[in-house]
């Protein structure tokens, strides 16, 4: 077993993880508002009419 | 009359080795129906570039000279050159994908991030066991659950196990159905499979559905640039089908064109399934690892649920977390069947299918990460 190796998995590990889940809560906060001011006509019609 | 038996006298032990994977693979693919699309043409692959002196090889002939291969030719051509197969294969996965479910559930996103743990756990693993960073991180990708991506970054990297890689990958794709249940149940009560989830999707427009693959490329590309090639095709393939005019173009990446790319990405990967490169303790250990991969998925998936769930008043079901894994839509389909088999009635697969493809994307993402920080690492 190479040392370094397991070091720079670990490294490999938390900066991929976060790479990861900064991109998934970017497009999350993204589809949020897309949805939010891309609602079909339709649905904001429906909704003011109740 | 020494050449009627100069191939049959040359046959090696590894070789014969390499006849018995092939056909076990085709046996799976026939016979059991894993994955048939590919391990089939792999299983086939694997038999005729083991065969000695085989023509589909480059070969050194006495008094010609060098003869050209077309399997050696497709390989460097459509995988070594520029990584074309896997990639065009994602053109015609991304037409076929779905994504309203997530959009309209856009929560969901997150348990496809977190159920990629396994692949940095298999790359620990591997580190452990004595490889270099370069086939460890080859080898962790396997937990992306996703063939092309691994075949793609297995390539990149320059691993010597490319073909181990593939076979791993694809096989236990192929066994999702027996991997997961076995680990959701480890983790999970019975009361916590039972949970409830109501579905109330939000009205998803074809502005939001157009935005969404440009936007996916454009964020992805900015914090993992190298992951741009497998998001940016996966998301034009579901461009052209959202864009609502080029039907007839969708319609040919999800058929036709994936098809084409299935058919020959198989065959041209059984290049590296060579006996010499093979047949040895190595794949063995990759076999262990990539199963160790699938494990660390499926329970960092269900472990982010059950976290989420402390802190959240509608709770999750937690098998949804095991659905973040990229093999679609089989995972979603294994999640839902659990659910109905502890309380018939309950229905969860828009959630499980939400997770799924969110696991589609997070796993490309992941493979341009590991791109990104491995060369980063090494530089």
């Amino acid at each position: 077993m190479n040392t370094e190796v397991v070091y720079q998995a670990l490294e490999l590990m938390w900066k991929g993880m976060l790479s990861i889940f900064t991109v998934i809560i970017l497009l999350t906060v993204l589809v949020y508002l897309i949805n939010k001011f891309t609602r079909d006509k339709d649905d904001v019609q429906e909704k003011s009419d109740k | 009359m020494s050449f009627l038996y100069e191939g049959i006298v040359a046959i090696t032990p590894a070789q014969i080795v390499m006849y018995a994977i092939g056909i076990l693979l085709i046996y799976l693919a026939i016979k059991k129906d894993l994955e048939p699309v590919l391990l089939l043409p792999m299983g086939f692959g694997c038999i005729l570039v083991n065969l000695p002196f085989s023509g589909v090889l480059n070969q050194t002939m006495a008094g010609i000279g060098e003869t050209q291969g077309i399997i050696e030719w497709l390989f460097e051509v459509g995988i070594e050159a520029s990584e074309a197969m896997p990639l065009l294969l994602f053109i015609g996965i991304g037409a076929m994908i779905d994504f309203g479910p997530l959009l309209s559930n856009p929560k969901m996103f997150l348990f496809g991030a977190a159920a990629q743990f396994g692949i940095f756990a298999a790359v620990l693993a591997a580190a452990f066991m004595g490889f270099n960073l370069n086939d460890a991180a080859s080898i962790g990708i396997i937990g992306a659950a996703d063939g092309p991506t691994s075949i793609l970054v297995s390539q990149v990297l320059g691993s010597n196990y490319v073909g181990a890689i593939a076979v791993v990958a694809y096989s236990y794709m192929a066994l999702v159905p027996i991997i997961q249940p076995a680990i959701i149940k480890l983790l999970t009560t019975k009361k916590e499979r039972m949970i409830r989830m109501e579905y109330k999707p939000a009205n998803v427009s074809r502005a939001a559905r157009i935005i969404f693959p440009i936007m996916v490329t454009a964020v992805a590309g900015l914090v993992a640039p190298m992951s741009v090639s497998l998001v940016g095709f996966l998301m034009f393939g579901n461009l052209l089908r959202e864009c609502g005019v080029l039907n007839n173009l969708s319609e040919a990446a999800q058929t036709t064109l994936s098809n084409l790319i299935s058919l020959l990405l198989g065959i041209t990967i059984s290049f590296s399934m060579k006996a010499d490169t093979f047949v040895n303790k190595e794949t063995l250990l990759i076999l262990l690892i990539g199963l160790t991969a699938f494990v660390f998925d499926t329970a960092a998936g269900v472990m982010f649920a059950k976290l989420m769930n402390l802190f959240s008043k509608n709770k999750v079901n937690p098998m949804i977390g095991a659905a973040g894994i990229s093999a679609f839509p089989m995972s979603a389909r294994v999640v839902q069947k659990m659910a109905l088999k502890e309380d018939p009635g309950n229905i969860i697969i828009m959630q499980a299918t939400a997770a799924n493809v969110s696991g589609q994307i997070a796993s490309v993402v992941a493979g341009g990460v590991i791109l990104s920080v491995v060369s980063s690492l090494l530089g």
